[in-house]
């Protein structure tokens, strides 16, 4: 049990996707220290070819998250009384996961009588990224199988300098892994990174900046069409698709987040995201970076990828400034922008 | 040959440098290390070659734009005019003194300049006031920068869009001159046939 008063624990619950994840955070207040007492993560993890849909998903984050609670609590090694804080991601994220989420975090907290707070995923990410890293006011690259956006924080709100106009870059990458039959085992972009990691030869592909935002649906198509005809022809190998696909988007990626640096005169990117986990898009990231005097933050795949504890770090960030989501008002949302939050926490 | 750097953006360096007799500006699209070197040359052509191409075509049609000396495929240079003036983010600076009579004027310059280049299918992509300038010998008004700019299909959004960059400029930096964007946008409306149709984009777009 805990004894000092001046720490705060939040318990952290995310679903928004195929990772059903609970996490246990500290935050000492006298101290300013951060410490994670647990993160357990579960994953739907479908058959190669396809991609996971809201109601099996769903079914999925039912069957797992007690089981995923109890193992969280146990590894904290704390009682229930210890628990300042139940976080729930509210969105953005695919409906039926997000709510069978959010009914165990709204029965624990009637159970337990601990205030709620309910959290942007987004914000998640970008305030795990900045704990993990020490990265104090980057450019954030967040990119996942939901969500590409360029950010900037300014004025209470992390703004949203570019985005894609259509799918996102993971989405693009898992469904052309489907297209391959790659395994979702432990995750298709993985799969994609290896396979990327042979090929060599470059095959041209569309490429669509569109000032600071980008779009990727065109280029999916483009790559579906060919890559059946090229791979019987033996012109080039799955390998060759994949390393092609990559460079491709992730250039794209790359030149939307310098432009937002050199716009506002920022040195520092931090990617978060699961597609932040690729070391490939790392790297460019780096070089780039370096050609610009800059740094490169990121994270590896305990908070890349979707986790409870990001929750319930920026959950208890919003909690120490006086925020809670009262029962009534404790909903889902599919669409949930980044600057929709205010931030209160920061300067 | 003395080459000065004067600017790093995303996309290239710019540097002052004779060029012949002249003095010149050298706009040179560094190679990206982190592209792959196919993708890097593909792209950097590509814009290079717009870029040179909407300057041309301004000219041409009587827009000012600095005139375009050389392209250097090779080492993804252009080398243009170097123009002796400054930019209209200085005139409106704060401290600057500018009449009311001489902001009118500078609005109609940039209304009609912007309608006739968009009446061409040209879009600037990057329309900030640090873009526009004002010549010190004639005291024309000259557009600058064309690194992100392309030519359309008769696109009004993204002519729309041109306007809505230029009026976020206006509101960032320059909030006690939103009445000169919108005398930006009236001459704009009056000297370019299709103007109704942007205006209404630039509307929905708020």
């Amino acid at each position: 049990m805990k004894s000092n008063t001046n720490v705060l624990i939040a318990l952290g619950l995310e679903g928004s996707a195929n990772k059903v994840g609970v996490g246990v955070i500290s935050h000492d207040l006298s101290t300013g220290a951060v410490e994670i007492l647990s993160n357990i993560r579960h994953t739907h993890i479908t058959p190669p070819g396809t991609g996971f849909l809201p109601r099996d998903t769903a079914a999925h984050h039912r069957e797992h998250i007690l089981p995923v609670l109890t193992e969280a609590l146990k590894v904290a090694g704390i009682e229930t009384e210890d628990i300042d804080v139940i976080c729930y991601t509210k969105g953005p994220g695919m409906g039926a996961p997000l709510i069978s989420v959010a009914v165990v975090a709204r029965t624990l907290s009637l159970l337990w009588n601990k205030p709620l707070v309910g959290v942007n995923h987004c914000v998640g990410h970008i305030e795990m990224g900045r704990q993990v890293t020490g990265a104090e006011n980057p450019v954030v690259l967040y990119v996942s199988g939901g969500n590409t956006q360029v950010i900037a924080y300014a004025e209470q709100r992390y703004r949203i300098f570019g985005e894609t106009l259509d799918i996102a870059v993971g989405n693009c990458l898992d469904r052309f892994a489907r297209v391959l039959n790659l395994p979702n085992d432990p995750s298709p972009g993985y799969n994609i990174e290896q396979y990327a990691k042979r090929g060599e030869k470059f095959i041209e592909l569309p490429y669509t900046v569109k000032g600071m935002d980008v779009s990727f649906s065109g280029i999916l198509s483009h790559i579906e069409s060919i890559a059946p005809d090229l791979l019987s022809r033996n012109e080039c190998t799955p390998e060759d698709l994949c390393f092609s696909l990559q460079e491709t988007l992730f250039a794209m990626l790359v030149e939307t987040t310098e432009r937002a640096m050199a716009h506002i005169g920022s040195k520092e990117v931090l990617i978060v995201g699961g597609v932040g986990c690729n070391l490939r898009l790392q790297s460019m990231m780096a070089q780039m970076a370096e050609q610009r005097d800059g740094k490169v933050f990121a994270t590896d795949e305990r908070y890349c990828i979707d986790n409870g504890i990001m929750i319930a770090h920026a959950g208890l960030l919003a909690f120490r400034s006086g925020y809670t989501t009262p029962l009534e008002n404790s909903t889902c949302t599919q669409r949930y922008r980044t600057d929709e939050v205010f931030v209160k926490w920061r300067e | 040959m003395s080459k000065n750097l004067i600017k790093q953006g995303a996309e290239a360096r710019v540097y002052t440098t004779p060029f012949l007799t002249r003095a010149a500006i050298a706009k040179e699209r560094f190679r990206k290390t982190y592209r792959h070197p196919l993708l890097d040359k593909k792209l950097t052509d590509r814009r290079l070659v717009q870029e040179a191409r909407c300057l041309v075509k301004c000219r041409n049609i009587g827009v000012d734009v600095p005139a375009v000396y050389f392209v250097d495929l090779e080492n993804r240079t252009i080398y243009m005019e170097y123009i002796e003036g400054k930019t209209v983010n200085d005139l409106l600076a704060d401290g600057a003194a500018i009449t009311t009579e001489e902001s009118d004027e500078l609005a109609k310059k940039i209304g009609e300049a912007l309608a006739k280049m968009h009446a061409a299918e040209m879009i600037h992509g990057d329309l900030t006031t640090s873009n526009l300038m004002i010549r010190d010998v004639n005291k024309s008004l000259a557009i600058i920068d064309f690194g992100l700019s392309f030519i359309t299909s008769c696109s009004v959004e993204d002519k729309a869009v041109d306007l809505y960059v230029l009026e976020k400029t206006f509101l960032s930096t320059h909030p006690h001159a939103h009445h000169l964007f919108l005398t930006i946008l009236k001459v704009y409306g009056e000297s370019y046939n299709n103007a109704k149709s942007v205006l209404r984009k630039l509307d929905e777009g708020k």
